[in-house]
């Protein structure tokens, strides 16, 4: 098989996969379609500042609620409400969805539950990086070859 | 004679005269010394007896008149000188104490006749007191029994028992042989016999009114004494020996309803008595006193009172079994007049659906049937066939509409609509039959028509039409004229509608449209007729045009419903006439939560709206989401910069930049705060930006706060790329948008 032709199975499949499981939805789909001549790199450069922005995000919220005396639940609600925001624009549904369950929690100042969720959104979201970095990796290979993502 | 010293009587001892001198005196000195001990006695004996020591003085005088006359027994004899001075020395005495008692008695003998005298009066006085105390005592008997009279008659609300009991208990009180009630009689010229004490069943006995004794009883509100052989007083047969009692007769007012007015009692103005008589026993010799004729007027009065009290109670009794009965019958009528509706409603939706079915299948059917090959003759019929179909669907529909415009349950569809697109619309309806008619439409917008309004368009066309539609019916040749324009408050009084006052203000304008035709015209003395349904003018061209006569009529009930008026101005036969109507009319406001009509979509098309060099502001705090909009736009081909925070975008915005899209859902910053800064900064409306909201929320909160900061837009998140394109050129062009999901 032509090798382009089967990097490009394996990126159109993997980005499916993505989908399937539910780590992205339709709005990663859009800003893929957003990426052209002008802006290459578009989707690249969303990912990097989205995973730079999330690991502030997450120790930020780490520290506040490590706090023994009096946990600054507003913080910690403007930090998960920032790490939302960015999550449902690059279409991470998953992240998304946790900072979702994470904001009742911060509003009913449970820290036990707070930290459960740090927890889970950690978790997302190093999935997330890896299975975004894979498709990254793949995207490069196709480039490489000669092919195209469209 | 030897010196004895003795005194010799004078007379001798043995003479007859001395002896009876001698037991005299004896006698004498015994009574005058018991008087004393009588006197100690009986004074002992009495408690009261204030001259003690003239007693003791008089005790005195007498002891020594006894004494006297004792001692003088011995000097009938011959006695010696201490006998003689002792006697002496008595008889000094006496005459002293006697003097001195003499003198007294001058003193205490009036005094003692004046205790005489007041003992004398005071047992008059107490004879006086004894009688008064008689009198008050009856008098307290005949107030209690007035008491327990009013009390009895008061007790009971029925008629016949106050008047039965008066009699009883006035019978009882004073002792009556018999008392009567003669009541007027319904011709008011007879008094009848109502109610007697003994009589169990009075027979009808009636005597006229109008004698002298019952006017005399009548005049006077006091019991008055009238003869016993009066008609009225004469209930039993008069037998011989029997000297009849004393009567009395006293007026008892009968007080009617009308008499109680508000302010003033029931004097003197009522107009009917009765008569109430009373007789003492006969052969009594008893007499009416001052206050049993008193105790008889107070009764009187009360009973009059008691009686009027019974006539108001019967009065309302019977009012409310009226007013129950009405009520019973009003709801009657309710109820059949809910089921005729009902009925009659039922009715119309029935036909209405197995009228239109039917109806609904000859114009379809016949107007495929014209497409089809036919004969000229063939076609004359369908065409015929098809027009008298469409006349009867229009009398379908106008019968329907009337009938529920009618029963008011016809409500209008508010809408925003296209004022002037309603206008080309009816242009075009009439153009073809105007053309074949050969007369010239023109229709006449007034500039300051505002392009949208709030209002039912449909009704609002099927209005226009009508009335633009009888233009054309009635015209042979020359021009029909459309003018529409806002009603000012001087245009809008008008001499046709004296009582509508309409008041325009910020939210509704009154669209006034006339449609001037040169036509045939109609007399003044049709005009009236021409909105009332099915009422056609007479002239025979009318007549051949058809049409139900309905039209007008619905146009009128659906004015009527937007609040406006319409009516009809002609000049006479053959002079043309002019429809004017006046609608009232919404004007929708730049940010109202009604959607925009669609426009005819001019085709929103991908892609071939260009944005090229169109520059944007975009404002978000989150980096992800700024550059992902920053994509999008770019994408779109917008020039974007992007700011990160307040001040920092109003810092950059300037009047190049045609939108500016900011984040909303982001606690803390207030994007609100922003457009309402932004729209200070650029004071004219074409400088400024347009402001667009993104917001992860859609609830009526953000919308309104939104609004109130004065956007122009809101936009869901997340934005996909199509949305952005379609949603930013509809911004565009149109400069308001509201809502984009």
């Amino acid at each position: 098989m032509d090798i382009v032709s089967q990097l490009q199975r394996q990126f159109i499949d993997y980005s499916a996969s993505l989908h399937h499981e539910g780590f992205v939805d339709d709005q990663f789909t859009q800003l893929q379609k957003l990426q052209d001549e002008n802006s290459p790199d578009f989707v690249v450069e969303v990912a990097s500042l989205f995973f730079e922005d999330c690991e502030k995000l997450i120790n930020n919220m780490a520290r506040a609620l490590e706090q023994q005396q009096g946990v600054d639940f507003k913080q910690v609600d403007a930090s998960v409400h920032q790490l939302k925001g960015s999550s449902s624009s690059i279409g991470a549904v998953r992240v998304k969805n946790v900072c979702i369950s994470f904001r009742s929690f911060c509003e009913a100042q449970n820290r036990e539950g707070c930290l459960r969720c740090l927890q889970q959104v950690t978790h997302e979201y190093s999935l997330l990086k890896n299975k975004l970095q894979t498709l990254f990796r793949l995207e490069q290979q196709l480039l490489a070859a000669g092919g195209s993502i469209k | 004679m030897e010196s004895c010293n003795c005194i010799e009587p004078q007379w001798p001892a043995d003479e007859l005269l001395m002896k009876y001198q001698y037991i005299s005196d004896f006698f004498i000195a015994l009574a005058y010394f018991s008087i004393p001990l009588e006197l100690i006695y009986f004074v002992k004996k009495s408690a009261v007896f204030p001259y003690r020591w003239v007693l003791v003085q008089f005790g005195a005088f007498i002891v020594l008149c006894g004494a006297t006359h004792l001692i003088n027994l011995w000097t009938f004899t011959m006695h010696s000188r201490t006998v003689a001075v002792v006697m002496t020395t008595a008889k000094v005495l006496t005459a002293v104490v006697s003097c001195a008692t003499a003198l007294m008695l001058v003193h205490i003998i009036p005094d003692l006749l004046s205790v005489k005298t007041r003992e004398l009066f005071l047992k008059n006085k107490a004879a006086e007191l004894d009688r008064e105390m008689g009198l008050i005592r009856t008098q307290e008997e005949t107030g209690r029994h007035v008491r327990m009279l009013t009390h009895e008659i008061r007790s009971t609300l029925d008629r016949h028992t106050i008047l039965k009991t008066t009699l009883v208990e006035l019978g009882r009180t004073l002792g009556l042989e018999e008392c009567a009630l003669w009541m007027p009689t319904r011709t008011g010229l007879e008094l009848q016999l109502s109610y007697t004490l003994r009589q169990q069943n009075p027979v009808g006995y009636t005597v006229p009114i109008h004698l002298p004794v019952i006017n005399q009883v009548f005049s006077s509100s006091r019991a008055v004494k009238i003869s016993p052989n009066c008609p009225v007083a004469r209930l039993r047969p008069v037998s011989g020996k029997y000297v009849p009692g004393e009567v009395v007769a006293v007026r008892v007012p009968l007080l009617h309803l009308s008499n109680f007015q508000i302010n003033d009692w029931p004097e003197l103005s009522t107009k009917r008595y009765a008569l109430m008589v009373l007789m003492l026993p006969s052969d009594s010799a008893r007499q009416w006193h001052g206050h049993q004729l008193e105790l008889v007027e107070v009764v009187a009065d009360q009973v009059a009172v008691a009686l009027s009290h019974a006539a108001i109670l019967e009065e309302s009794m019977r009012a409310r079994d009226l007013l129950m009965e009405q009520n019973v019958a009003l709801d009657l009528a309710r109820r059949e007049a809910e089921t005729a509706i009902r009925a009659r409603n039922d009715f119309l939706a029935v036909m209405n659906h197995e009228m239109r079915t039917p109806m609904h299948a000859i114009i379809a059917l016949s107007s495929l049937l014209q497409e089809t090959e036919l004969t000229p003759e063939q076609r004359l019929m369908v065409e015929t066939i098809l027009k008298s179909s469409n006349l009867l669907a229009t009398l379908i529909n106008d019968v329907l509409d009337v009938s529920r415009l009618e029963d008011g349950s016809l409500q209008l569809d508010l809408g925003i609509f296209n004022l002037c697109a309603v206008f080309r619309e009816v242009l075009n309806l009439i153009k073809p039959i105007a053309s074949v008619k050969k007369l010239h439409v023109s229709l006449n917008l007034a500039p300051d028509l505002p392009e949208y309004a709030i209002g039912d368009e449909k009704r609002l066309m099927q209005t226009i039409l009508n009335v633009v539609g009888n233009a054309v019916k009635f015209t042979k040749e020359g021009s029909i004229s459309i003018t529409a324009f806002v009603a000012k408050s001087e245009s809008l009084r008008d001499s046709r509608a004296p009582e509508f006052f309409p008041v325009p203000s910020d939210n509704h304008f009154y669209l006034r449209v006339q449609v001037k035709d040169s036509g045939s015209g109609i007399s003044t003395q049709d005009i009236p007729k021409l909105f009332t349904k099915f009422a056609q003018t007479q002239s025979t061209a009318t007549r051949n045009s058809g049409g139900s006569g309905l039209g007008l009529a619905i146009c009128k009930r659906f004015v009527n419903l937007m609040e406006g008026h319409i009516w009809i101005e002609s000049e006479g036969l053959g002079k043309g006439c002019t429809a004017i109507f006046t609608v009232k009319l919404g004007i929708p406001e730049r940010l109202n939560e009604s959607k925009l009509p669609l426009m005819p979509k001019v085709s929103s098309n991908h892609g071939q709206t260009s944005f090229s060099g169109l520059k944007v502001l975009v404002m978000d705090e989150n980096g992800v989401s700024r550059m992902v909009t920053k994509g999008l736009l770019v994408h779109l081909g917008f020039e974007v910069t992007m700011v990160s925070s307040s001040d920092e975008c109003l810092h950059v915005v300037s009047h190049e930049h045609k939108v500016v899209l900011m984040d909303v859902c982001v606690p803390g910053m207030d994007g609100y705060e922003i457009a309402v800064q932004i729209h200070e900064k650029f004071t004219k409306s074409h400088e400024r930006p347009l402001i667009v909201a993104l917001t992860g929320n859609t609830d009526k909160v953000t919308k309104e706060n939104c609004m109130r900061a004065g956007m122009d837009g809101v936009i869901l998140k997340p934005v996909s790329l199509d949305k952005m394109r379609s949603v930013l050129s509809d911004l565009l062009e149109h400069r308001v948008l509201f809502e984009a999901i």
